[in-house]
């Protein structure tokens, strides 16, 4: 395949970035996406340029690091994938195909297509983790009855690799469905119902502080969501958020 | 007071609710001007502007479009600084529907109707008082005899169906309203009060529009 690429080359955070073309020929269709990528950098490097530097880690769809806004959609024009799951297969020889990083206000861009996703890691910090404590002992994991649909839903929601290609598609940059699933993986569980009032405040306060955009229910998140995370999350966390905000004592 | 992002997306649900509640009730009271006799509307007319319940709650429709127009300029504005960067290629039809990116756009050009709208009847009835001999009835039906007036008019509602299209089933969402058995009902409800809405105002409006030519 021959394709031109138009990809977004930023120096630094500081610098101005720009669109640059690149073309380039014989890629396999066979070929992931970031293997094109590889391919790219590697002819780059040859002609003594600079690579394109990018976000990846696992390459098998787990680890949310892939990121790249392609061809005007997150992670690609292929649903219920990551960038490192999307083959060439699914683009026409001869395309141009725009490759830009993951675009909000709260996620600045570090280097071309790397961008700082630790707003999310603040999140997490805020409430989303269960305290314990197991004096050294590890517990019957069959100890707590959890009936099975709360255990699917909360496993779902947990399927949330927190890779901002909900933040990325979302018109007003919101991170709602993000902090909806990590919200709700606990609370659908008895270990994580204790601490559930001051976890969903605690979160989307600091969700609030980063200054990421207000869900207008476009739903654009939930299409685009390589792992599939409904919507109901975000009315469930709303509901919960609302509670507790009711009847907190704090 | 710093209000969270929840709570004012909750404050835009229920006075878009409030709103969606009013506007059924402006067309019950607008479908009476197609009765063979003018009083029921003028009777009507007379028991909206008299009663007191009716006058405190002049004051509280007023209160729900201030709060619902003030929170959407407030939250259009965050999410516009909240990506500081645009994509230089966007495909975003690909992900949500049209009436739901396009809300600020179909609100702007219901406020330009709304303020016409006042200007047309709330202003005239209230401050400058209607001509001897007149009644509302006649406001109304007069008003319909302009193609213009009653082209724009028929455009507002269509942008307003729009509009509502998305307000409905968002309203839901934003109150925490999203459950498997009910959603699809939702869904359903918000289109079919939004062809209601659309079309029950168009219809009264070219009905009276067409009935100037007719002699009888």
């Amino acid at each position: 395949m021959d394709l031109t690429l138009k990809i977004w080359r930023q120096k630094n955070s500081q610098a101005k970035g720009k669109i640059e073309t690149y073309p380039i020929s014989d890629i396999s269709e066979d070929s992931s996406f970031l293997e094109m990528i590889d391919v790219l950098n590697s002819n780059i490097i040859h002609e003594g340029g600079e690579p394109v530097a990018f976000d990846h880690d696992c390459r098998e769809g787990i680890c949310g690091m892939c990121s790249m806004y392609i061809n005007g959609q997150a992670h690609g024009p292929m649903r219920g994938t990551t960038t490192c799951q999307l083959h060439m297969r699914s683009f026409k020889d001869g395309e141009t195909i725009y490759i830009e990083p993951f675009r909000s206000g709260s996620m600045p861009v570090i280097k071309d297509l790397v961008v700082d996703r630790s707003a999310f890691d603040r999140i997490q910090q805020a409430g989303g983790f269960v305290s314990v404590n197991t004096s050294g002992n590890t517990q019957d994991a069959n100890a707590v009855p959890i009936p099975k649909a709360n255990a699917d839903k909360a496993f779902d929601a947990a399927a949330c690799i927190g890779c901002a290609a909900c933040v990325a598609t979302c018109k007003n940059s919101s991170a709602m469905l993000f902090v909806a699933a990590k919200v709700s993986q606990y609370s659908y569980l008895p270990q994580g119902e204790v601490e559930a009032k001051d976890r969903v405040v605690n979160m989307v306060n600091q969700m609030d502080k980063e200054g990421f955009g207000n869900c207008t229910n476009t739903g654009a998140c939930e299409v685009e969501c390589p792992k599939g995370i409904s919507l109901e999350y975000i009315a469930r966390m709303n509901r919960e958020y609302i509670s507790a905000t009711v009847s907190s004592e704090k | 007071m710093k209000l969270s992002s929840i709570v004012r997306k909750l404050i835009m649900a229920l006075s878009g609710l409030f709103l969606i509640i009013f506007l059924i009730t402006h067309l019950v009271i607008n479908s009476f001007t197609l009765a063979s006799s003018k009083e029921l509307f003028n009777d009507a007319a007379h028991f909206m502007a008299t009663n007191p319940v009716i006058y405190l709650m002049q004051y509280v429709l007023a209160l729900g479009f201030i709060i619902h127009i003030g929170m959407g300029i407030k939250l259009t504005l965050q999410n516009r600084k909240a990506r500081p960067e645009k994509y230089a290629f966007n495909q975003s039809s690909k992900n949500a529907d049209l009436s739901s990116r396009s809300m600020i756009i179909s609100g702007g050009l219901v406020i330009v109707f709304l303020i016409l709208h006042l200007r047309d009847y709330f202003y005239e009835i209230k401050f400058v008082g209607l001509p001897e001999g007149t009644t509302d009835y006649d406001l109304v039906v007069n008003l319909f005899s302009s193609p213009i007036y009653t082209g724009v008019y028929v455009i507002s509602f269509i942008v307003l169906g729009f509009h509502l299209n998305h307000g409905f089933k968002s309203a839901f969402q934003s109150v925490g309203a999203n459950h498997k058995k009910y959603n699809s009902a939702i869904k359903v409800a918000g289109t079919a009060y939004s062809i209601l809405i659309s079309l029950g105002f168009s219809t009264i409006a070219l009905v009276h529009f067409i009935n100037q030519y007719s002699f009888n």
